[in-house]
């Protein structure tokens, strides 16, 4: 990591990226914003906000609502020397774009044999919680992580939002940032001037000893909510920052499983197939089975598309209780 | 010049009028290269000396030259599945060429991409593509980025009659044309979609109709006379690099060979084809040349000559060439295992 030379200032998640995208814009002339609304309306959630003012809308640029068309001009202008920033309105349009996001961005350096770079970052707002149903709400990255050439990130905060896509925009390679949209009013210290988080690396947010907790994105603030009220009754959870889905830092997760002899996988996509099973796999198959004292656990989402009723979205993904519950069970049997 | 002269000069055919002598034979040797080449690597195939499958564009050859003719290395192309004439006319090297075939390390891919996906960035071929309308966004990108960084390149988008009914077709000609950008759209007509027709895929009659749809020119040409082709892209070329904007190009032409190597030609006649044999683009070319002093049948008859021994060369090359190492399965998937 390069260390932040800059004093800490207080912004949001969505402030934090826009601070991130700036700078890219100052220093590298290639540098272009594409996406649905992201000129004079700033974005749907307001993340570029008022860069058309400071870059002009040559820099930033709306384009039609073609998503697949939109993605596919991102790497053909990525292919041949700019670095886009493609920002899809919410995650759940990328299924819209999936060719030109996994059959070329992900496969054109391979398939060209190491010939040609694709240095490309797509911008995906994900995750449920507002209401907004079935089709805007979904959180795609165990689909995405499931492709070999892209990378995977979803930051927690809002210092590792602008790290990590200033860490995707410096990689010569495709990089998806999921955005969860809950997050984006979120505050935190975010150093001025540049500063990248690398790729591939979790980060331990709080330490334990008696169970692991690993959790991404908004999971990340209700497993660590749910430790703190679980420290009052005396259990000790450690709780991990994925960050990045792909590559996934499997030493990072092993290491603490060795440590506390429990696994808890906490995501919001659904839970069949999902980053969960992912991550339990990779604990059995290692080292930290030997000192497993419970079976691993996974926490995802519903067995179902996320519903419109709040009380039904809730229940459709983990909450702050359902992760202590699982916890409990993990570590007494008591419920 | 007098008028009599210049009525004469009028007459003549564009090429004849447009290019030096020596640029209208390397064209032909050109053609010749392609259609060998094809022949080659579809024998090799029968010889089972490459596996998987090819798409052949026997028949074709003047819609790729003809539409590369005015290209330098900076330009930019996107191909199709059916690419390796325009991988060729824009100046691959067939010996590289079929090595990728071959599947060996020496092959513009490393082996890795095969007859699909052979590109060659250094001279402007951002590649062949499985996907049916997959380069078109791209070529828009390619554009894209002509335009911002002030450069001069044109991108020619080479895309077959069924791509002209997926999504990306019309969104990528939408986008070029709202943002005025330098690229040339070319549809090769060749008639079917695999099996299904035009007639019975494409709402309109000319494929080219739907650039107004997108506020751009559109031509339908005849797609195996060279010199028609050629016109067609000057012009759409000269607009793209002037700043005005793109155009769509029909080529109406045909395969003679099969889709694929599957193809049982169930949906088409014999009577069908050999009515296209016999408007073969480079037995016309070549009538064309001739007959216009530009070279003898025995110059004609050197060239062929030329391109066969490259063609046998190329793959000798390939044949001796090493294969890709086992360990490297995974190499090339992100630039940090480029090793």
């Amino acid at each position: 990591m390069n260390a932040p030379a800059h004093p800490s200032r207080t912004l949001s998640y969505a402030e934090a990226l826009r601070e991130a995208m700036a700078l890219a814009l100052e220093s590298d002339p290639n540098v272009v914003l594409m996406g649905e609304d992201i000129g004079v309306y700033g974005g749907a959630f307001q993340v570029t906000g008022d860069l058309i003012d400071r870059f002009g809308p040559d820099r930033v640029m709306d384009t039609p609502i073609s998503e697949l068309g939109g993605a596919g001009v991102a790497v053909g202008a990525a292919l041949t020397g700019l670095r886009p920033i493609y920002e899809f309105q919410f995650s759940d349009f990328a299924a819209l774009a999936m060719e030109q996001i996994v059959n070329q961005a992900a496969k054109m350096r391979f398939m060209l044999g190491g010939e040609a770079s694709v240095p490309l970052v797509f911008r995906m707002p994900s995750g449920s919680g507002t209401g907004a149903a079935a089709q805007h709400s979904q959180s795609f990255e165990a689909w995405f992580g499931h492709v070999p050439g892209l990378k995977v990130v979803q930051p927690s905060t809002p210092y590792d939002a602008k790290g990590l896509l200033l860490a995707a925009l410096a990689d010569p390679d495709p990089v998806i940032i999921f955005e969860h949209k809950l997050l984006y009013k979120m505050k935190g210290d975010v150093p001025a001037g540049h500063y990248t988080i690398p790729i591939g690396k979790a980060e331990i947010r709080r330490e334990g000893t008696d169970i692991t907790i690993i959790a991404g994105a908004i999971m990340v603030h209700r497993a660590l909510e749910a430790a703190e009220t679980l420290a009052a009754d005396g259990i000790s959870a450690e709780v991990i920052d994925l960050r990045s889905v792909r590559p996934i830092d499997s030493a990072t997760i092993i290491a603490s499983v060795c440590k506390t002899g429990r696994a808890l996988c906490v995501f919001e996509g659904v839970r069949t197939l999902g980053l969960g099973a992912e991550i339990s796999a990779l604990i059995a198959e290692s080292d930290a089975f030997d000192y497993l004292e419970a079976p691993i656990m996974r926490l995802g989402g519903a067995e179902a598309p996320i519903p419109y009723n709040p009380d039904l979205e809730r229940a459709a993904v983990p909450q702050v209780d359902g992760i202590e519950r699982a916890v409990r069970k993990l570590v007494g049997g008591e419920v | 010049m007098s008028r009599a002269v210049q009525v004469a000069t009028d007459n003549l055919p564009f090429v004849i009028r447009q290019y030096a002598p020596a640029q209208l034979r390397a064209a032909l040797k050109k053609m010749y290269l392609i259609r060998r080449f094809e022949e080659g690597a579809e024998e090799s195939y029968a010889r089972g000396l490459i596996h998987g499958t090819m798409h052949l564009s026997i028949g074709q050859e003047a819609s790729a030259v003809a539409s590369c003719l005015e290209l330098s290395d900076q330009d930019k192309i996107t191909s199709t599945h059916r690419g390796h004439g325009h991988c060729i006319a824009k100046g691959a090297d067939v010996g590289r060429m079929f090595a990728e075939f071959f599947g060996k390390q020496t092959g513009y891919c490393h082996g890795r991409g095969g007859s699909m996906h052979i590109a060659d960035v250094k001279t402007g071929n951002l590649g062949a593509n499985g996907i049916v309308g997959g380069g078109l966004p791209i070529a828009v990108g390619s554009a894209l980025t002509a335009k911002r960084q002030g450069k001069p390149d044109v991108t020619v988008c080479f895309f077959g009659d069924g791509a002209n009914n997926e999504g990306a077709f019309h969104e990528a000609l939408n986008m070029a044309s709202v943002w005025q950008l330098p690229v040339v759209f070319i549809c090769e007509n060749n008639k079917y979609g695999m099996s299904t027709s035009v007639e019975r895929s494409t709402a309109v009659a000319r494929i080219s109709d739907r650039a107004a749809a997108y506020a751009m020119p559109g031509e339908t040409v005849d797609g195996n006379d060279f010199s028609a082709v050629a016109q067609a892209a000057h012009t759409a070329i000269a607009r793209a690099r002037s700043g005005q904007g793109p155009s769509l190009i029909e080529n109406l032409t045909y395969r003679i060979r099969g889709h694929s190597k599957s193809d049982r030609n169930r949906y088409r006649t014999k009577d069908e084809i050999e009515s296209w044999v016999a408007k073969d683009p480079i037995t016309r070319f070549r009538a064309q040349l001739v007959s216009h002093g530009i070279l003898t049948d025995a110059d004609a008859a050197a060239l062929l000559l030329e391109a066969e021994a490259e063609v046998a060369a190329g793959i000798e090359f390939a044949k001796s060439s090493a294969a890709p190492d086992i360990a490297d399965v995974t190499r090339y998937v992100h630039a940090e295992d480029a090793i």
